[in-house]
């Protein structure tokens, strides 16, 4: 988009322009942060003072803030019963018996790809959505984003709209001064606290937690977290802000990569709004741009930029400044959509006068949800069909075999069960793949009317028992002999095949 | 290679005179607070170089203010470790086998124990899995020359085999060859007589079976089954301490074997041996 606009190169004053504004429209005093000028080596934070936008997208962004929120704050809350001796917390990382559990999901250690499966699934689903409509995570779900929408709130509370902010950022200190600011920081730290607080109880109990944390008795560790966090909100949501996304984040980086020229992102058509220039009620609109040169849009944004420089680095793509701009040009009669969701490949389309078009199918996305689905519909059937009963064996390898004094020989095994059922099983033990022999195994009593030995597992739980194999040694017709080890639920029909071997002397 | 700053339009920004392979690099100012992170990083080094041991010197190196350091950490680590080793072994001394047997927690301290026990002071003989070796008993089947209860595991390591303590386990075989008891053919028709009692393809000479009568059933009984009053091997079974072959067996009976384990009353602790105990009879020939 190398085309310069006309504001680059005519240094804006407002006494130069000598113009009588639009009798609806408002002109602001304001320039782009990031606009040309010799800049030092290390440049200090402009402030940014975003107005209040209203419209469509900002309606948007309140909904999608009040869910997230919602879902922050509240999630650890949410009962789940899953019997006695399990908690009951509906989203709960339990790290000190190592379970994780979400609603009607519970996943093992040993089941932790799931988790990489999830990450795997959220990262293609942004390269999905980042392709299709750009920047919709940061413009709308990142958190960065929406606390500091939250913070912004607060601050327009107490200090008013971007203008009253400037005023009082510029009057010297006062009474009334120090109040709101006092006023502003103290609910940000109540927030930035709630915040950091929410977080530990999806690690623990929640309502154990509380009164713990209340009387003083949590972990030390829990308050560590919680003052981390606490801190960490407060300083990227009060006073880092867009410098988190500009500078630290590597997103608006990769973002480039996922985009190609049908992309639809927040853009300003030039096309149409060029050559830009006030506009007084009644002139022509012939031979000029529909770009009134208001910068509404400027004055919206949370990065400080200006969109109609073209795309970004900076931009988060939050669509405050189509809101902004969609007002003025209804106040002024002329279509909305001069700043608009809109590819690359459009503006080409329009300059060859070739009717527009939005392409989400495209070879790229649809790559992405194919992929999706495949790993998502995987990753489904695998929780669908997730065994409540699985069974890990290994054999004693020294010694790999005893010879027992009737001449017998015996193969000890080690047989974990994994009861991952939230009731206490009971589990009988066979062996197939043998004609004879005698099965021990340790610290069982039980056995069925067969002899088969009884092994009950406590719910959600693994048991490990010692188990004794001996096997006449006639029998052995090799050195090694393939068995298999059968759990088998007593009162379902869930079972567990589990192959090994049993050794004996080199024949 | 470095050129004159450039122009650059498309950014209103210059270049810092920097350019591989055609790629220029912008002069884009980097944030203030970041230059102030970095200067808070240094600060923060100095600062722990004071306080925390940092820098090597020639035979030293230097302490830090606070004092710190890491092997007082595992130190003190280890020593609570110790402590709570101390209070799971009182109630090791406290509990009868029995019930440390049947209780999972004992039971847990005491294998976990008894394994780390067996592999410092029995592995050396028996082996890493007990599974023993020529001359040195397999731990893990069901043939015990002392008993295979847990009290009787627990006496034979306590008091050791042919060992310097007072109530040592001792079995005294002749060494018939040796001290003149019987000649060399009559030997071998007693070693021939005994192979013959586990295998029943072998057919051993008359005299064999009157001879073990004479000589060897006083301990190891008419049938051969041996008794444990005396330490005396069963020889009907399928395991042969010294090995089962014909000369194996005649030098057995010719010399005597002698086996030895040591007492381990005054070189471990009550709770160890314990523990020993408890391990060796759950490597499953325990009785």
């Amino acid at each position: 988009m190398a085309y310069t606009p006309p504001e680059a190169n005519a240094p804006q004053s407002a006494k130069s322009e000598k113009i009588i504004p639009h009798h609806k429209v408002k002109r602001a005093k304001v320039e782009a942060v990031n606009k040309a000028e010799k800049r030092s080596l290390y440049a200090a934070r402009k402030k940014i003072h975003p107005k209040r936008a209203t419209g469509t997208f900002r309606t948007i962004k309140w909904w999608v803030m009040a869910v997230t929120l919602s879902i922050y704050y509240f999630s650890p809350w949410i009962r789940w019963d899953r019997g006695p001796g399990i908690p009951d917390q509906a989203i709960l990382v339990d790290i000190t018996n190592s379970r994780f559990y979400f609603f009607f999901i519970e996943i093992w250690p040993q089941e932790v790809y799931y988790i990489t499966g999830l990450m795997i699934l959220a990262a293609i689903g942004l390269f999905l959505v980042t392709s299709t409509a750009g920047r919709i995570w940061c413009g709308y779900t990142c958190p960065q984003t929406v606390w500091v929408d939250l913070f912004l709130v607060v601050e327009r509370f107490f200090e008013g709209d971007r203008n009253a902010r400037i005023k009082l950022d510029k009057a010297p200190w006062s009474a009334s001064k120090l109040a709101k600011r006092a006023a502003k920081h103290a609910v940000w730290i109540v927030i930035a606290v709630c915040t950091g607080g929410a977080w530990v109880f999806y690690m623990n109990d929640a309502p154990t937690l509380i009164m713990d944390l209340y009387h003083f008795d949590a972990p030390l560790t829990t308050y560590f977290w919680i003052c981390l966090l606490t801190a960490t909100t407060y300083l990227l949501g009060g006073f880092a802000r867009e410098q988190v996304c500009t500078y630290m984040c590597p997103w608006p980086r990769i973002q480039g990569v996922m985009m190609d020229e049908e992309t639809l992102s927040v853009m300003y058509r030039h096309d149409r709004g060029e050559p830009r220039a006030p506009h007084k009620k009644g002139d022509s609109w012939d031979g000029r741009g529909d770009c009134v040169q208001c910068r509404q849009c400027v004055v919206v944004c949370p990065a400080g930029i200006d969109i109609r420089d073209g795309m970004q680095l900076e931009c988060i793509q939050c669509s405050l400044c189509i809101d902004a701009c969609d007002e003025v040009m209804e106040k002024i009669g002329r279509p909305k959509g001069l700043i608009a969701y809109d590819s690359l490949a459009n503006f080409d389309r329009r300059a060859e006068e070739k009717p527009e078009k939005i392409r989400i199918i495209r070879p790229r996305t649809l790559l992405y949800t194919i992929l999706m689905i495949l790993i998502g519909g995987y990753m489904l059937h695998g929780l669908m069909h997730r065994a409540d009963l699985e069974v890990n064996i290994l054999r004693d390898r020294n010694p790999l075999f005893v010879t027992l004094s009737s001449g017998d020989i015996r193969n000890g095994y080690t047989v974990k069960i994994l009861n991952k059922s939230h009731d206490i099983r009971k589990f009988t033990l066979s062996v197939t793949g043998l004609d004879h022999f005698d099965m021990r195994v340790e610290g069982v009593t039980e056995h069925t009317a067969d002899g088969l030995p009884i092994i009950e597992v406590n719910r959600d739980r693994l048991r490990s028992v010692k188990v004794y194999l001996a096997v006449p040694k006639e029998d052995l017709t090799d050195d090694s002999l393939d068995i298999t080890f059968i759990a088998k639920d007593m009162t379902s029909d869930s079972i567990s095949e589990n192959s090994t071997t049993f050794k004996g002397p080199k024949k | 290679m470095s050129q004159e700053p450039e122009y650059d339009e498309v950014t209103d920004t210059y270049t810092t005179g920097h350019e591989w392979d055609g790629i220029k690099e912008l002069d884009t100012p980097m944030p203030r607070w970041w230059l102030w992170t970095f200067y808070a990083c240094i600060v923060w080094a100095i600062g722990y170089w004071i306080a925390m041991p940092a820098w090597p010197m020639v035979s030293d190196y230097t302490k830090g203010m606070l004092g710190y350091s890491q092997r007082d950490v595992v130190k003190a680590q280890l020593d609570s470790v110790k402590a709570d080793r101390k209070i799971s072994a009182e109630k090791l001394l406290d509990a009868d086998l029995e019930t440390i047997k049947n209780t999972p927690a004992l039971l847990e301290f005491a294998l976990a124990g008894g394994k780390a026990a067996f592999g410092d002071n029995c592995a050396a003989c028996h082996g890493t899995g007990a599974s023993g070796t020529k001359g040195y008993p397999n731990l893990n089947d069901d043939d015990w020359l002392w008993g295979g209860s847990l009290d009787e595991i627990h006496h034979t390591l306590t008091v050791g085999v042919r060992a310097v303590h007072e109530d040592t386990r001792i079995s005294d075989m002749p060494a018939f060859l040796k001290d003149e008891i019987l000649d060399k053919s009559q030997i071998r028709a007693v070693a021939t007589y005994v192979k013959s009692l586990s295998d029943s393809s072998i057919s051993a000479p008359e005299n064999g079976a009157v001879l073990f009568q004479e000589n060897c059933a006083a301990c190891h009984g008419a049938d051969g089954k041996g008794s444990r009053d005396f330490g005396a091997p069963n020889l009907a079974d399928g395991i042969w301490l010294y090995g089962d072959d014909m000369d194996s067996l005649i030098a057995t009976i010719s010399y005597s074997r002698k086996g030895v384990m040591p007492s381990w009353e005054n070189r471990l602790d009550a709770a160890t041996i314990k523990s020993l105990a408890i391990y060796v009879h759950t490597l499953g020939g325990g009785e």
